[in-house]
C-alpha cells in the first residue's frame, strides 16, 4: 500500500456535506446587520465539503502513520519518552476533574484545590525546595517564571545585575527564557569532559551577575561532581543558582536541588512524572522555589487553612499570573496519580533504572561508536558518530536508517559541544529485550557505514515519505497549501 | 583537514578575518561551515553599527544549530554582505571568497595581530578547539 499524504482539503468535492441542519425556528438576521462590515469576508472560506464518512477515513489513516510511544521505543536524548501509564488517564477522566469548569468557585472546588496543593508540596519534597508553582505550562516558561522571580528579588533588594551566565552545553532553551526577561547571556565554556569549568566561572560571576543556569545532571549525560562547589561559588557573590530540571529523571530520591544548593529548579511533568508529551498533550513546567523567593510566586498561589483550600491573590510581590486559569491542570492530575501510585520507593526505583538503562546502551556500543565522556553516565548516553563520519555517514544518516529499522532516532547534534553527536536516553520503562533490538540495530548500523555506506546514506527507504529536504524547507518555507496549485 | 588560506588571522570561534588596507573583511571558516552543515539564515548588523571583539555582531544558523558570529575585531562596520540573507547557501560554498559578512574598520588595529595566524588556528582545530 502507497503511503496516504492527502490533506483534507484535497478530498473536497463541492456540494457535499457531512449533515445537514434543521430549518432554524427562529428569524434570522443578515450577517451584515450583526456585525461591523470591515469584520466580513467578501467570499465564503475555503473549507473541505466531505462526507463524515469521508472524514473517519482520511483521520484514521492518518493515525495509521503515528509514530508513537504506545507503539515503538523512542530513545530521544534530552526528552525522556517514558511510558505513560493509563490509570493516569483514567484519573484525569474523572468526572469531578475532567469537567470542572475553571471558574468553579474554590469552595465548591476542593478536591481540586486539595489536588494541586499537595502536588506541589510533593514536588517541593522530591527537589528539596520550600514551594512549588503549577502555573507554567512547559519547562522553558518554568524557567521564564523562575528567572523572573530571580530578578524580581534581585531588584527587591535593590541590586542591579544584568547578566546570567549559561554553559555552553546548556539547552537552547536556557538562553532564550533568560533573554527574554531581560537579561544579558554570557556563555561560560565548559571543560572537554562537559562539567563546569570552575575558572571561568570564577572569572565570570560578580556584582553585575544575576544567576547561573546549569542542568544537573549536564547534558552530556554526567552527573556536575563539583556542583556543591559551583552553588557556594556563586552565592558568595550574591548569585542565584537556577536548575533546569529536564534530566531530573536520573536522580529521583537519590539527590535533591535544594540540598545541592539551588534556588530555583524547574521540573518537566511531561518528561519525569509521566504526562504525555511533544503532540500527545499540552506540558507543564511547575517552578520551584527557597524561601527568599516565595513573595515573588505566580499568583495565584493554593493555600490551605485548617481543611479549606483557597487562591490567594493577594501577593503584591508576585510576578504575576502566567497562564489563563490554573495551569494544565489535567496534566497535574496526571502526575499526581504518578507520584501517588509510584510512592517513595517507586520513584527511586526510576532513577535507578533509568541510568542502568543508559549504562547499558553505553557499554553495549561502546566498541562500535565513540563515547562522549569515558565512564558511567546517567539516564542518557551521548555517542559520537565521528568515526562513522570517515566513511562518509553522519549522525543525520544513523537516524533516518534506525527508522528503517523500527526505532525512533535520539537525538543529534546535541549537545553542541559534542562533534556529531548522538545523545540517547532509553527510560526506565524499557525492558532489556527492548535495549538489546535497539542496541543490535545500532550495532549493525555501524557495520553498514564500513561495508556499505549508500545503505546508510541513502535511508530511510521504509518510511511513508524518504528524506526530506529540511535545508530547502528552512531556507524557502512554504507553509500554506494552495487550493490553486 | 579543511581549507585554512596561510594569509588570514582567525578567532577560536571560527571567523576568519583578512586586513584590506585599513580595513578588516569577516567571515566563517571552511571548517566551521562544515560543521554547521547547510546554513539556511544569516543575520547581519546594520552599515554603521559598531562591533566589539569577542562579542556577537550576528547570527548563523543551519539545519544542525544556531550560532552567534564573533567579531574578530571592534570598530564599525562599513559594508555588509547584503546577499547573504537571500543566498545563505554561498557561506558554504564560498567561505572565503563570496561568503564574507562585514567589513569593519577598526578601532584598534593592533587587535589584528593577537587573533590565530593559519598555522596556529589549524592546530586549534585539530586539538578538538571546534568542540
Amino acid at each position: 500500500m502507497s503511503a496516504y499524504d492527502k490533506l483534507v482539503f484535497e478530498l473536497s468535492s463541492p456540494g457535499r456535506v457531512g449533515f445537514s441542519l434543521p430549518e432554524s425556528d427562529v428569524p434570522g438576521k443578515p450577517l451584515a446587520e450583526l456585525l461591523p462590515r470591515k469584520f466580513l469576508r467578501g467570499a465564503a472560506p475555503a473549507l473541505p465539503e466531505v462526507s463524515e464518512f469521508d472524514v473517519v477515513r482520511h483521520y484514521s489513516r492518518l493515525s495509521r502513520m503515528n509514530y508513537g510511544l504506545d507503539t515503538h521505543f523512542y530513545p530521544l536524548g534530552s526528552c525522556t519518552m517514558k511510558y505513560n501509564p493509563k490509570i493516569n488517564e483514567d484519573m484525569a477522566r474523572v468526572p469531578g476533574f475532567a469537567r470542572l469548569h475553571p471558574l468553579t468557585r474554590p469552595e465548591d472546588a476542593q478536591g481540586a484545590l486539595r489536588l494541586m496543593h499537595d502536588l506541589a508540596g510533593m514536588l517541593a519534597e522530591i527537589a528539596g525546595m520550600d514551594a512549588v508553582s503549577l502555573q507554567p505550562a512547559a519547562g522553558a516558561q518554568g524557567e521564564f517564571a523562575g528567572v523572573l522571580m530571580i530578578r524580581a528579588y534581585h531588584a527587591s533588594r535593590g541590586e542591579k545585575r544584568t547578566k546570567v551566565l549559561i554553559p555552553d552545553s546548556a539547552h537552547g532553551t536556557n538562553p532564550a527564557s533568560t533573554a527574554i526577561a531581560g537579561y544579558e547571556v554570557v556563555e561560560v565554556k565548559s571543560l572537554p569532559n562537559g562539567e563546569v569549568d570552575l575558572d571561568a566561572l570564577t572569572r565570570e560571576v560578580g556584582p553585575d551577575v544575576a544567576a547561573f543556569m546549569i542542568t544537573v545532571p549536564n547534558t552530556l549525560g554526567m552527573f556536575e561532581p563539583r556542583i556543591m562547589e559551583i552553588t557556594e561559588i556563586c552565592h558568595a557573590k550574591g548569585v542565584q543558582v537556577y536548575m533546569d530540571g529536564a534530566n531530573l529523571n536520573a536522580i529521583l530520591g537519590i539527590t535533591r536541588p535544594g540540598d545541592l544548593g539551588f534556588d530555583v529548579c524547574h521540573f518537566n511533568l511531561h518528561k519525569t512524572f509521566t504526562t504525555p508529551h511533544g503532540g500527545g498533550g499540552p506540558g507543564a513546567g511547575p517552578v520551584g522555589i527557597k524561601a527568599h523567593l516565595e513573595p515573588f510566586l505566580p499568583a495565584p498561589v493554593v493555600v490551605k487553612d485548617g481543611d479549606t483550600y483557597a487562591l490567594d491573590d493577594k501577593r503584591p510581590k508576585s510576578i504575576g499570573k502566567l497562564q489563563a486559569f490554573w495551569g494544565n491542570f489535567g496534566m497535574l492530575v496526571r502526575a499526581y496519580a504518578y507520584i501517588r501510585t509510584m510512592g517513595a520507593d517507586g520513584l527511586r526505583s526510576v532513577s535507578d533504572n533509568a541510568v542502568l538503562n543508559a549504562n547499558y546502551i553505553m557499554k553495549r556500543l561502546e566498541a562500535d561508536y565513540d563515547v562522549s565522556v569515558p565512564g558511567p553516565c546517567m539516564h542518557e548516553c551521548v555517542l559520537s558518530a565521528r568515526r562513522q563520519k570517515r566513511q562518509g555517514v553522519t549522525a543525520t544518516d544513523i537516524a533516518k536508517r534506525l527508522l528503517d529499522l523500527g526505532f525512533y532516532a535520539p537525538s543529534t547534534y546535541f549537545p553542541l559541544i559534542v562533534e556529531e553527536a548522538l545523545m540517547i536516553e532509553p527510560t526506565e520503562t524499557e525492558s532489556k529485550e527492548t535495549l538489546d533490538e535497539f542496541c543490535d540495530a545500532m550495532i549493525q548500523i555501524a557495520r553498514e557505514a564500513q561495508q556499505n555506506p549508500a545503505i546508510v546514506t541513502s535511508a530511510p527507504v521504509t518510511t511513508p515519505v524518504r528524506r526530506l529536504d529540511q535545508t530547502r524547507a528552512a531556507r524557502e518555507p512554504n507553509l500554506r497549501w494552495s487550493p490553486t496549485r | 583537514m579543511a581549507n585554512v588560506p596561510a594569509d588570514l588571522k582567525y578567532t577560536r570561534e571560527h571567523e576568519w578575518a583578512k586586513r584590506e588596507g585599513d580595513r578588516v573583511r569577516v567571515g566563517i571558516t571552511a571548517f566551521a561551515q562544515d560543521q554547521l552543515g547547510d546554513v539556511v539564515f544569516v543575520e547581519l548588523p546594520k552599515v554603521g553599527a559598531k562591533v566589539t571583539a569577542h562579542q556577537a555582531f550576528g547570527v548563523v544558523e543551519s539545519v544542525k544549530a544556531v550560532s552567534d558570529l564573533f567579531a574578530p575585531v571592534s570598530g564599525e562596520v562599513l559594508e555588509i554582505n547584503a546577499e547573504l540573507p537571500q543566498k545563505p547557501e554561498t557561506v558554504n560554498k564560498d567561505p572565503y571568497g563570496k561568503g564574507w559578512m562585514i567589513l569593519v574598520k577598526p578601532s584598534n588595529a593592533g587587535e589584528l595581530d593577537q587573533l590565530l595566524t593559519a598555522q596556529q588556528y589549524e592546530e586549534f582545530v585539530a586539538q578538538g578547539g571546534g568542540h
